[in-house]
């Protein structure tokens, strides 16, 4: 009767998407017209570190569960595949799935030890579960996660190598398309308008009957799966790991952390500029291992501390562009100029 | 007789633990601030110490005097300037300052130093011990850390209890801005607090240093040992912690002898293993208060 409706669409979210299923239109065609691979190579990288980064960006800035133990679920995806493919005889793309699967299963008595703590020790206490998964892989008699182990070529599925290439690039392509897609749905959805309401005022939310574990534990879920996923993918495009290598905190959790932070927390768009300035940075380093992380590192613990809202929160400030559609504003109803009454995003410095 | 022996080792190893965990409960107590950069600051601290020794031409043991305050100083300086801006009700932004540090510093002792091992020998010391029997030997040194450890626990305990700038940090802990409210600088008891955390860490690491050879990425292991000892024994009690610490030593050298023998799990694995029966039996930890 008054008129109102929410609504999600701003004019940029709608050139947002144009522009995003056009790049990736482009990015899907790029076996084509990229002959030599000089592209396609570090896209892959790029594509799943963009899965791994919206994922942690799912869990840490909008559900609360500051994880630095997502190379558990990477370490799963490895060697669930690994296991699947060499002993079970699987084809290894029906076993990414069933792999993302066994991380998701795994992920269910994880969190019934680290859902027991909060904040910082939250965080150690995934690191600990990792460290406990690596360690137990390493001396494994089955896992044998202390030797290299390749995938063989019958394991591969007998396909050939140009197949494989092209199928790993259109896979992690799916995975960062998917892994930004699910956070977007997860956002639109009640899921993600309760683990919103948690976030900024965990007692309010609580008193309009929102229950903050459950809703942390599908999306605990849910990052899992997907996580596991992806690690299944690194291992077809690796195709040999170690547990070492598999269960790497630095690799997994911290370059991806560090991706997220500078690009920005808590907003969808982050993870997307994140990864871009990784790019730019890593093509500029080349081999320079501990200056990547010294520089990562230090540019993340000093935006951590200054723009805790990263290169995306610096562009809010400039122009509130809102290029997903996550955001429910409250538009129409009588007269003009009804003040549009906006959910914000990212938390606001001052309701800290 | 090799059980018994493994017991007393972890005894003594558990003074190492909770001299690790100190800073980071005390950290967490008062300011609810988790340092995930502690473990990388105790490797950073010993391998000043090796950097001394070689310049000063000094045993290692005597740079402690250098050491110990340069790293108050550093934690204070840290901060005060640095950590504070990260405090507050959303706990995101403090570890992802302290989880970058802790890398940074990694890298930089990489750069630096390079992938070698290191270790700092003090001479004789190190390996002298008492012999109770054939099998039971008690090194003087594990002793000594022990000693300091109670020693140090004893002392904050006092501190915290009994001086002025003890019930500064207690009510600072319990609310900061009715303690702002009294006349008391938060900001300064939080760098204060980093200081002795600091400094208890700094000499933590050249204990570790003195025990074992040690390597620029060793730092994590370290911080997870002392959180397991934090967690084990409760948070928010400084007994608790160096219960928890004796408790995960004893893990980790039984289950040595576990793997000595039925070649089943290792040490760490074992130590893990009983800290997440802890955390799954008793959440609040052995000494921990039930509503923490």
């Amino acid at each position: 009767m008054s008129g109102y409706r929410i609504s999600r669409r701003t004019p940029e979210s709608t050139v947002g998407l144009i522009g995003f299923g056009a790049l990736v239109v482009v990015l899907a065609t790029l076996p084509w017209w990229d002959s030599d691979g000089s592209l396609q190579t570090p896209l892959v990288v790029i594509l799943y570190y963009l899965a791994l980064a919206q994922m942690w960006n799912l869990l840490a800035g909008f559900a609360g569960l500051i994880s630095i133990g997502q190379q558990m679920f990477v370490g799963i995806g490895v060697y669930g595949l690994l296991q699947m493919a060499e002993v079970g005889g699987v084809d290894p793309y029906l076993a990414i799935p069933l792999a993302g699967l066994l991380a998701a299963g795994l992920s269910i008595p994880v969190a019934a030890f680290a859902f027991r703590l909060r904040g910082g020790y939250f965080a150690i206490g995934t690191w600990v579960v990792a460290e406990v998964m690596r360690l137990l892989t390493t001396e494994s008699n089955d896992l044998r996660g202390g030797d290299v182990r390749a995938l063989t070529r019958e394991s591969l599925g007998g396909y050939s190598l140009e197949t494989r290439t092209n199928a790993v690039y259109w896979l992690a392509l799916a995975l960062a398309v998917g892994g930004t897609a699910i956070v977007v749905l997860v956002l639109r959805s009640r899921l993600g308008l309760a683990l919103r309401a948690s976030r900024d005022n965990a007692g309010g939310a609580r008193s309009l009957g929102v229950s903050i574990g459950r809703a942390q534990l599908i999306t605990w879920v849910v990052v899992a799966f997907w996580t596991g996923c992806t690690g299944a993918v690194i291992l077809l495009n690796t195709t040999s790991t170690t547990a070492g290598s598999a269960f790497s905190v630095t690799r997994w959790t911290a370059l991806v952390i560090f991706m997220v932070v500078i690009g920005g927390v808590g907003s969808t768009t982050g993870p997307i500029i994140g990864v871009l300035v990784y790019w730019i940075i890593d093509e500029q380093l080349g081999d320079a291992d501990a200056w990547r992380f010294i520089i990562l590192g230090g540019i993340a613990a000093v935006m951590a501390t200054v723009a805790p809202k990263g290169v995306y929160g610096l562009l809010q400030q400039w122009r509130p562009l809102q290029f997903f559609p996550v955001r429910r504003r409250l538009a129409g109803g009588p007269g003009t100029g009804a003040p549009p009454v906006a959910e914000p995003e990212s938390v606001e410095e001052d309701s800290r | 007789m090799e059980w018994v022996n493994a017991i007393v080792q972890g005894i003594l190893l558990g003074g190492l633990f909770a001299l690790f965990a100190t800073g980071l409960s005390l950290a967490f107590g008062v300011m609810r601030f988790v340092n995930l950069a502690h473990g990388d600051l105790a490797i950073l601290a010993a391998f000043l110490a090796v950097s001394f020794a070689a310049t000063l031409d000094v045993n290692p043991f005597m740079t402690m005097a250098l050491v110990v305050p340069i790293m108050a100083a550093g934690g204070y300086v840290l901060q005060r300037f640095g950590f504070n801006w990260s405090i507050g009700a959303d706990p995101l932004p403090s570890i992802l300052v302290t989880f970058g540090l802790g890398v940074v510093i990694q890298n930089a002792l990489l750069e630096r130093y390079s992938a070698d091992s290191q270790g700092l020998d003090v001479g004789v010391f190190e390996t002298r011990s008492i012999e109770f029997t054939d099998d039971i030997a008690v090194g003087w040194f594990p002793v000594l850390i022990l000693g300091v450890a109670v020693v140090v626990l004893v002392g904050l305990q006092l501190f915290l209890s009994y001086t002025r700038m003890g019930r500064a940090f207690r009510a600072t802990a319990d609310n900061p801005s009715t303690a702002r409210l009294m006349g008391i600088n938060d900001r300064n008891i939080y760098a204060v607090v980093m200081a002795i955390a600091f400094a208890t860490v700094a000499v933590a690491g050249l204990f570790l240093g003195i025990r074992q050879t040690f390597g620029p990425t060793d730092g994590p292991a370290q911080l997870i040992f002392a959180f397991e000892a934090v967690v084990i024994g409760g948070l928010g009690s400084l007994w608790g912690t160096l219960l928890g610490g004796i408790i995960l030593g004893v893990a980790q050298t039984v289950g040595n002898q576990v793997d000595v023998e039925y070649n089943v799990l290792s040490g760490p694995l074992f130590g893990h293993l009983i800290f997440l029966a802890v955390l799954a039996v008793r959440p609040s930890g052995l000494l921990g208060r039930r509503d923490q």
